[in-house]
C-alpha cells in the first residue's frame, strides 16, 4: 500500500445520531496491520455503531476514516467489503441449505462457460481453509456442521474476499474451550500474515490472551485505548461499567434463615446445561450471573420444561415434579418470563386483556365459554396490581411502550398465581423508572413467599434486587456468592469473569 | 438435529438395511415412490395396456404441461414463497393467445401469450418483492383477477385456433414420434435445471429462500430474486397456456383451473421444501411425473374422477409424510 507503518484502519472524530440523538461523539478509533485491538463498552457505548459504520451499513456524518492510509468513503457494504473490511458476525450469517465452498463463494462464484463451477469452487475454499490451517469439510451442507465451523466458514468467506481488516463480535459466545483454544491459534496465524482485527468482547480472560490493545467507550465516546500489559482487569471492568451505573445497594432484604427450601435442583443435565445442582428458599431472589452464552437461558429454558432434562431431579417443595413441557411447569406452579418479550411472550395484535388472560383461560370461563365480564374484572385486577399505564386495555399490545410491555408479560405469568419465577432479562430494553418498579414488583412477589430466579445482564438491575448469585459458566454452576459480599458492579462482573477477589 | 443423525444412524445399523451415503432419504424418496408404484401399476394394469408404448408415452404427454408450471414453481418455492395464481395464468394466455391469433396471426399471437405472462409475473412480482405483500395472499388474489379477466373478455365462450402453424408447434404436433409437447417439457426442464444448479442466478434464489438476513449479507439483492423468481413462475405458466392453445386447438378462460395444486404437488413430491433453500429441477420433473402416472393408472383402472381424487390425496400425503419421517 503506501508507507509501511500506515494503520489498517484510522477512524477519527466520527460522529453519528440516530432521529435527533447523538450516539458517538467524535470517536476515534485505530488498529494496526497484525495487530489485534479489542473494543470494548457498556451496553449503549457505541461500538456495534461504530462497526457498522466501518462495515458500510451506517453512513458517519463527521470523521473521515482512512484503510492502509487511503482516505476512503464507503457509500455501502460493497464498497466496505471490496476495501478489505470482512465481519464475522455473532448471529451466522451462513446459508444453512447449501455447502461449506457454497456459502464461500456465494455471490461470488467462479464461472466456467458462465456456469458456476463447483470443481474449482471447492478446490480453492480448501486452498483457504489449508491456509487457515484448519480441517474443515467444503463439500457438507452448514446446516450439520458443529457451530465451531460455521464460524470457521465464516472466517473463510471474509478471507475469500481478500479482507485484510476482520471485526469478530464475541466470536467465542458459542464455542466450547478446545474450540476457543483452535479459534486463538487461528487468530494468531491471522496475525502473523497482517491481518489487522477488532474483537468485540466482553471476557476479559479472552481480552487478555488475545488483544495488544484495547480501547475502551463510553456513551458515545472515547474513553481510553490502552495496550493490554499497562492496563488491570479492574481497570477494564471499572471503565466498562462507569460510576453513574453503580446502583446502591439499597435495603438489604433478609431471608429467615428457617425459611424453606421451595425449589431444589440436583444434577440437571439438559442442552446446554451440565450437572447443575442450586436451591432457592421460599422468600428468595436468586440472580443467575453469567456470560452471553454461559448457560443461563440454556437453565430457565430446561426449568420451564422448554428443553429436555436428560438427568437430574427437580424437587418443589420436597416433591419430586416432572418437567415435561411447559404445561406441565406451568401445572406445578412455575412461570418463566421469557427474554424477548415480543416473540415469546406477547400476542403483539392482541388486545391488552386477551394477553393477560392467556394463561388463565381456564378461570375467566362460564359455561364453557368465555367470559367478558371475568376476562374484565381480572384483566383490570392485574392493570391496576402492576399499574400498567395503558389507556384503553382493548387495544392491541404493539401501541403500549417496552416498558409496559414487559409489565404485562410480568402481570400474565404472574396471574398463574406461580410459586417459582423465573425471569429472563426482565428489564432489558425498559426506561428507567420502569426498570425501578420490576425491582419493586420482584421484591413484593418474594416477600410473598415466591422462589424467584433472576436472569440479567444489567448488573444494576441485578445488584438491587437480589440476596445472592449463581455464577454459571460452560453450563455449570461455578460459585453461590451472598448479597453481602457484592457491593458494585465492578465486584459482580470480576465474579463472573473469574477473576480478582 | 443431531438426536436426529443419531437416531438415523441407529435406525440404519439396527435395522438391517443399510442405504448408500450419497441417498438422502427425503430428497431422493420420488425415485423410489416413482418406481414403486410404476412397478405396482405395471403388475396390476398390465392386461389393461398400461405398459403399451402408447400408454407409456401418453404419461408423457400428460404430464408434459404439469412439468412446465413445476419447473417455474420449483424456483418460487425453494425461494421459500408460493405461485397460485399459475392455472389461471395459463387460462388467461390461452385465451389472450388465441384471441390475438385471430386477430393479427401468427406471431402476435405468441407475442401477446408472453406479454400476458410478463405482465402478470411483473405485478405478482412488484407486490411481493417491493410491496412486501405475502406471496400467498398476492397470488391468491392474482388467481381470482386473472381467471375473471378471462371470462370477462371471451364472455366464457371458448375461442377456437384454426392456425395450423401455432397448434402444431404447440403441443398439437410430433417430432419424429416424440409429441411436441413432450419435447416443450423437456426443454423447460434443461434451462430450468441449469439455471437453478448451475448459475448465480439459481445459488441466489436457493440462498434467498433459506436465509434471507444471510444472503443480504452476502451482498445479494433479495428483492430482485424474489421479483425475477415471481416472473419466472408467471412466464412459465404462461408457456403452458399456450401449450394447451395448441392442444386443444382453442383458448378458454378454464384451459390450466386446478394446475396450482397439481404443480405444487409435483414440486413437494420432488423434496423441494416448501420453507425454501432447497430445490431439484430433475425431481420436480418426477414429481410432476409421478402425477401423471397415478393419474393414468387410476382412469385405466376404471375409477372414476371423484375416486381418482381420494386416492390421489391420500398418495401425495403418504408420500410427503414417508419423506419427513425419517
Amino acid at each position: 500500500m503506501s508507507e509501511p507503518s500506515a494503520p489498517a484502519i484510522r477512524m477519527t472524530g466520527i460522529t453519528k445520531s440516530f432521529n435527533g440523538v447523538t450516539v458517538l461523539h467524535g470517536v476515534d478509533f485505530e488498529v494496526a496491520p497484525g495487530e489485534v485491538h479489542a473494543l470494548a463498552g457498556g451496553n449503549g457505548a457505541g461500538k456495534s455503531t461504530l462497526m457498522k459504520i466501518l462495515q458500510g451499513v451506517y453512513s458517519r456524518e463527521g470523521g473521515a476514516i482512512e484503510l492502509f492510509g487511503k482516505p476512503f468513503d464507503f457509500e455501502g457494504i460493497h464498497q466496505a467489503k471490496a476495501a478489505g473490511i470482512g465481519m464475522v458476525f455473532q448471529e451466522f450469517s451462513l446459508v444453512p441449505s447449501l455447502t461449506v465452498a457454497q456459502n464461500i463463494y456465494l455471490d461470488q462464484e467462479p464461472l466456467k462457460w458462465r456456469l458456476i463451477d463447483d470443481a474449482a469452487m471447492q478446490t480453492t475454499a480448501g486452498e483457504i481453509f489449508s491456509r487457515m490451517d484448519v480441517n474443515v469439510d467444503v463439500t457438507a451442507d452448514v446446516a450439520g456442521l458443529p457451530t465451531a465451523e460455521w464460524q470457521l466458514t465464516e472466517i473463510a468467506k471474509a478471507l475469500s474476499q481478500d479482507a485484510r481488516v476482520l471485526i469478530m463480535d464475541e466470536p467465542t459466545a458459542s464455542l466450547s474451550k478446545n474450540e476457543v483454544g483452535a479459534l486463538f491459534e487461528l487468530i494468531g496465524r491471522l496475525k502473523a500474515q497482517g491481518i489487522a482485527i477488532v474483537y468485540i468482547s466482553h471476557r476479559m480472560d479472552e481480552v487478555f490472551q488475545i488483544a495488544d490493545r484495547i480501547t475502551i467507550l463510553r456513551n458515545g465516546s472515547n474513553l481510553l485505548t490502552s495496550t493490554l500489559a499497562d492496563i488491570s482487569p479492574e481497570e477494564i471492568v471499572n471503565g466498562i461499567a462507569g460510576k453513574e451505573l453503580a446502583a446502591p445497594p439499597g435495603d438489604r432484604r433478609t431471608v429467615p434463615e428457617d425459611a424453606p427450601v421451595l425449589l431444589e435442583v440436583q444434577g440437571l443435565e439438559a442442552p446446554g446445561i451440565d450437572q447443575v445442582s442450586f436451591q432457592i428458599r421460599a422468600g428468595e431472589i436468586v440472580g443467575l450471573a453469567g456470560l452471553m452464552g454461559s448457560g443461563r437461558t440454556e437453565l430457565a429454558r430446561a426449568l420451564f420444561g422448554v428443553t429436555k432434562v436428560t438427568a437430574g431431579v427437580v424437587r418443589k417443595g420436597g416433591e419430586v415434579i416432572d418437567l415435561g413441557s411447559p404445561a406441565k411447569a406451568i401445572d406445578q406452579g412455575i412461570a418463566l418470563v421469557p427474554e424477548d418479550r415480543r416473540l415469546q411472550g406477547l400476542v403483539l395484535d392482541h388486545s391488552v386483556r386477551e394477553n393477560l388472560t392467556l394463561p388463565l383461560l381456564d378461570e375467566v370461563r362460564s359455561n364453557g365459554l368465555l367470559s367478558r365480564a371475568k376476562v374484565k374484572t381480572l384483566s383490570d385486577r392485574l392493570i391496576e396490581a402492576f399499574s400498567i399505564a395503558v389507556a384503553r386495555p382493548d387495544s392491541p399490545a404493539r401501541l403500549l411502550s417496552g416498558g409496559n410491555q414487559q409489565k404485562i408479560v410480568l402481570a400474565k405469568w404472574l396471574g398463574t398465581e406461580p410459586d417459582v419465577l423465573i425471569l429472563d432479562e426482565p428489564t432489558a430494553g425498559v426506561d428507567i423508572g420502569t426498570k425501578a418498579e420490576i425491582v419493586g414488583i420482584v421484591k413484593r412477589l418474594a416477600d410473598e413467599g415466591k422462589a424467584v430466579l433472576v436472569i440479567s445482564s444489567e448488573y444494576p438491575e441485578l445488584i438491587a434486587m437480589c440476596d445472592r448469585y449463581l455464577v454459571v459458566r460452560e453450563g455449570r454452576i461455578v460459585n453461590s456468592i451472598g448479597a453481602e459480599m457484592i457491593n458494585s458492579e465492578v465486584d459482580l462482573e470480576l465474579a463472573v469473569q473469574g477473576i480478582g477477589s | 438435529m443431531s438426536v436426529d443423525a443419531q437416531e438415523r444412524q441407529e435406525a440404519q445399523a439396527g435395522g438391517g438395511f443399510q442405504l448408500p451415503a450419497w441417498f438422502d432419504w427425503r430428497r431422493d424418496i420420488i425415485f423410489i415412490g416413482f418406481v414403486v408404484i410404476f412397478l405396482i401399476f405395471a403388475i396390476l394394469l398390465g392386461d389393461q395396456g398400461f405398459m403399451s408404448s402408447q400408454n407409456l408415452l401418453n404419461i408423457a404427454r400428460q404430464s408434459a404441461i404439469i412439468m412446465v408450471i413445476a419447473v417455474g414453481m420449483t424456483f418460487v418455492i425453494a425461494n421459500a414463497e408460493i405461485d397460485l395464481s399459475v392455472g389461471s395464468i395459463a387460462g388467461l394466455t390461452s385465451v389472450s393467445t388465441a384471441m390475438a391469433i385471430a386477430a393479427f396471426g401468427l406471431v402476435p399471437g405468441i407475442l401477446a401469450g408472453l406479454v400476458t405472462g410478463a405482465i402478470v409475473g411483473a405485478v405478482n412480482g412488484a407486490l411481493v418483492a417491493y410491496v412486501r405483500i405475502p406471496s400467498f395472499l398476492v397470488t391468491l388474489a392474482m388467481m381470482g383477477v386473472a381467471a375473471g379477466f378471462a371470462q370477462w373478455i371471451t364472455s366464457s365462450a371458448p375461442i377456437p385456433i384454426i392456425d395450423d402453424t401455432f397448434t402444431g408447434l404447440f403441443g398439437s404436433g410430433n417430432i419424429g414420434p416424440i409429441p411436441g409437447l413432450v419435447v416443450w417439457s423437456l426443454l423447460a426442464v434443461a434451462v430450468g435445471a441449469v439455471a437453478l444448479n448451475r448459475t448465480r442466478f439459481g445459488r441466489k434464489v436457493l440462498a434467498t429462500g433459506s436465509n434471507r438476513t444471510a444472503a443480504e449479507y452476502s451482498g445479494i439483492n433479495t428483492r430482485a430474486i424474489k421479483f425475477r423468481v415471481m416472473m419466472i413462475s408467471a412466464m412459465a405458466a404462461s408457456l403452458a397456456g399456450m401449450l394447451y392453445a395448441g392442444r386443444l386447438q382453442s383458448g378458454r378462460f378454464q384451459w390450466g383451473d386446478g394446475d396450482e395444486l397439481t404443480a405444487i404437488a409435483a414440486v413437494i413430491l420432488g423434496g423441494t421444501a416448501l420453507a425454501g433453500g432447497r430445490g431439484s429441477i430433475v425431481r420436480t420433473m418426477f414429481g410432476a411425473l409421478l402425477m401423471g402416472l397415478i393419474n393414468n393408472g387410476l382412469i385405466l383402472a376404471g375409477l372414476d374422477s371423484s375416486q381418482q381424487q381420494i386416492i390421489r390425496g391420500i398418495i401425495i400425503v403418504l408420500a410427503v409424510a414417508l419423506a419427513r419421517g425419517r
